[in-house]
């Protein structure tokens, strides 16, 4: 019950944002009979609904996790956001084998087979991506190798 | 005649050794990816999309590797369900129903095999319905104007909400978070940017292919990491592996029923093959009466949903071909999939690149009997992938959506997004709202606004011109019956839980 009705609130506040900012879409001169903005409006008013209706008539809660399991998600998310910046300054085998190796451990809590499996996948997939798929990609930091 | 010269223009796109040697490597990685518990062919093909359009792959070539993959992860999906229990996707649920319990008679083997066949029979016949019904229905397409095509697209989020969820407020309001994703972006009429906020990096939009990997892939692996893997025991052992001739030939009216059924599911705009696989199992089950054994390991209970699926899955192609509206979600991947070679299918693509669509259609059928002849002999080897287990899996599938993500435009924003897409889409399946429809939403947004626009330019404002025409009336009635119905529907159609051990 409590998470549809939250989820719904959230949504309502979301949609009511979204029209407001579709009110500020600037139109142009060469304007068409719906023009940019009511389309935007309109999905917002049928979300909106569909958020009233979720807060009026919720159905049974999910099973939600843990708490111990939710601070597993978001250290995941942390670590896939933190993978995300690192890509681009670090190449791709060193933090690779750190973001596997932690999501290996998130999911099976064994950590020398996680240690395998984040190193396998990273030398593997990068042997896969940039000698037999081409994509390029760059193994180490660009300072450590000319 | 002209489906026969149509056809030969297909396969002499489609049959050549570089193709050809696609379409192998397609099947295989397909079956593999339908196979392994967590990838099913809608995020196996979308995490696969970003790759190949790095690869630099002409259309034809991208178009016969994906569609091999679709069709392969189709029939690897199968082998999950029976030996583990584990439905590899939504449609393949109701092939647990009788492949388990047969499995765990000791007729693991015969399952699979018949369920192979009965996959390429249902394939098979759809990818002839295809070839039949799609050029008419592209003929049919060009009396469509834009108040058809925004009733039609209406239609298909209507149907495709309806059938997904158990609550239609959630699945209208999912259609309505990929719609409103789809409006970021610079507005294609007045050129002037829209709820961007100033961000540069959300000027173009937001990348498809971003929501999807994100959606599909990354909260796979927020499930897994949940769940922490339990969902992967092994269940049944599979020794011998013979050719039932005798299911097979006790099921081929079961197989024929089932693969109609299922093509005419798949056909209508948002239904798909999850339907499809339904409706074929229970029509079945009420033709074989109380005695037909289905839920006990039935050879029949295997062969239908089986054809249903495959059958469905080729139909869903139907008006994803000839309208741009896909009926499910991996046809909704394979549109994204179009949309990244720069295809824009429609009425038009059947005359302006006959090459694209027969060459499809080739590589259809090449694929289905690649299948067959991979499936039967080397089943045993895709069961020996299933033992992989998800601590290493699922940091590869992670691993993987990152690299095809980050190849596609080399920014760490996308990347940003991805995973923003995955926490929405771990929260959205937990509060039983449907993913799939955001999907539709961030694909079709674009067109279905544009759609209303020139709607409302031809007929100067007058919002009486959407239902001006016998089509778009038509088209309206069909979808809010589609949106309708299931609620009345759902008390009488109740699907069957799955078979616990």
């Amino acid at each position: 019950m409590a998470s549809d009705r939250i989820f719904g609130l959230v949504v309502l506040f979301v949609a009511l944002g979204y029209i407001a900012s579709a009110t500020q879409i600037q139109t142009s001169f060469l304007a068409d009979p719906v023009g940019p903005k009511a389309f935007p409006i309109l999905i917002g008013a049928v979300a909106a609904l569909c958020a009233l209706v979720m807060i009026v008539k919720p159905d049974p809660d999910p099973d939600w996790p843990s708490l111990a399991t939710f601070g597993a998600l978001a250290i995941t998310i942390i670590v896939l956001v933190a993978y995300a910046y690192a890509l681009k300054p670090l190449g791709f085998i060193i933090p690779t084998a750190i973001t596997a190796g932690i999501l290996s451990y998130q999911i099976s809590n064994r950590p020398l087979p996680s240690v395998y499996s984040g190193v396998g996948l990273s030398v593997g997939l990068f042997l896969l991506f940039d000698k037999v798929l081409d994509l390029g990609l760059f193994a180490f930091p660009k300072g450590w190798i000319g | 005649m002209e489906i026969l010269n149509n056809l030969a223009l297909g396969f002499s796109v489609a049959l050549s050794p570089y193709t050809l040697m696609l379409a192998v490597a397609g099947c295989f990685l397909g079956t593999i990816i339908g196979a392994l518990p967590g990838l099913g062919p809608s995020n196996g093909v979308a995490i696969l999309i970003p790759i190949t359009f790095s690869l630099g792959l002409d259309a034809t070539a991208a178009l016969v590797l994906m569609t091999s993959v679709y069709y392969g992860a189709m029939y690897g999906g199968r082998i999950s369900s029976i030996l583990l229990n584990i439905p590899g996707d939504e449609p393949a649920l109701m092939t647990t129903l009788d492949g388990y319990p047969m499995a765990k008679q000791g007729r693991a083997g015969d399952a699979l095999v018949l369920s192979g066949v009965s996959s390429f029979v249902g394939a098979f016949l759809a990818t002839v319905g295809l070839v039949i019904l799609a050029p008419m229905l592209a003929r049919v397409a060009y009396l469509f104007g834009p108040a058809e095509y925004f009733a039609l697209y209406l239609l298909a989020f209507c149907t495709l909400g309806g059938m997904a969820s158990n609550n239609q407020a959630k699945a209208a309001l999912a259609s309505c978070i990929g719609l409103g994703i789809a409006m970021i972006g610079v507005d294609n009429s007045s050129g002037l940017p829209r709820l961007t906020y100033g961000n540069m990096h959300l000027m173009d939009g937001i990348d498809f292919l971003v929501a999807i990997v994100g959606l599909f892939a990354i909260a796979e692996v927020f499930f897994f990491i949940e769940s922490h893997g339990k969902k992967s025991s092994i269940g049944v052992v599979l020794d011998k592996v013979r050719i039932p001739w005798k299911d097979i030939f006790d099921t081929k009216w079961t197989m024929l029923r089932a693969s109609g059924v299922g093509f005419v599911a798949g056909i209508l705009p948002g239904a798909g093959a999850s339907l499809g696989s339904f409706l074929a199992y229970m029509t079945e089950k009420s033709i074989a009466g109380k005695d037909g054994g289905f839920g006990t390991g039935a050879p029949k209970g295997v062969a239908a949903p089986e054809a249903g699926n495959n059958a469905a899955a080729g139909g869903a192609l139907v008006p994803m071909l000839t309208l741009g509206v896909p009926g499910s979600g991996t046809t909704a991947v394979l549109l994204a999939l179009l949309m990244t070679l720069n295809i824009t299918p429609g009425p038009t693509l059947f005359t302006d690149r006959p090459e694209v669509v027969w060459g499809l259609i080739a590589s259809l059928l090449i694929a289905n009997v690649v299948l067959l002849l991979m499936n039967v002999p080397m089943v045993k080897i895709f069961v020996k992938i299933l033992m992989v287990p998800p601590w290493v899996l699922l940091p590869g599938v992670t691993m993987i959506s990152f690299v095809g993500i980050y190849s596609l435009s080399g920014s760490y924003f996308d990347l940003l997004l991805m995973i923003l897409f995955g926490v929405l889409g771990y929260a959205l399946r937990k509060l039983d709202i449907p993913t799939v429809p955001v999907i539709l939403g961030i694909l079709l947004g674009g067109n279905m606004e544009n759609a209303l626009r020139r709607a409302m330019v031809l007929s100067d404002g007058d919002p009486m011109y959407l239902w001006s025409t016998p089509i778009s009336i038509g088209l309206w009635v069909a979808a809010v019956l589609g949106f309708v119905a299931p609620m009345f529907l759902r008390g009488i159609l109740k699907k069957p839980a799955a078979v616990k051990d």
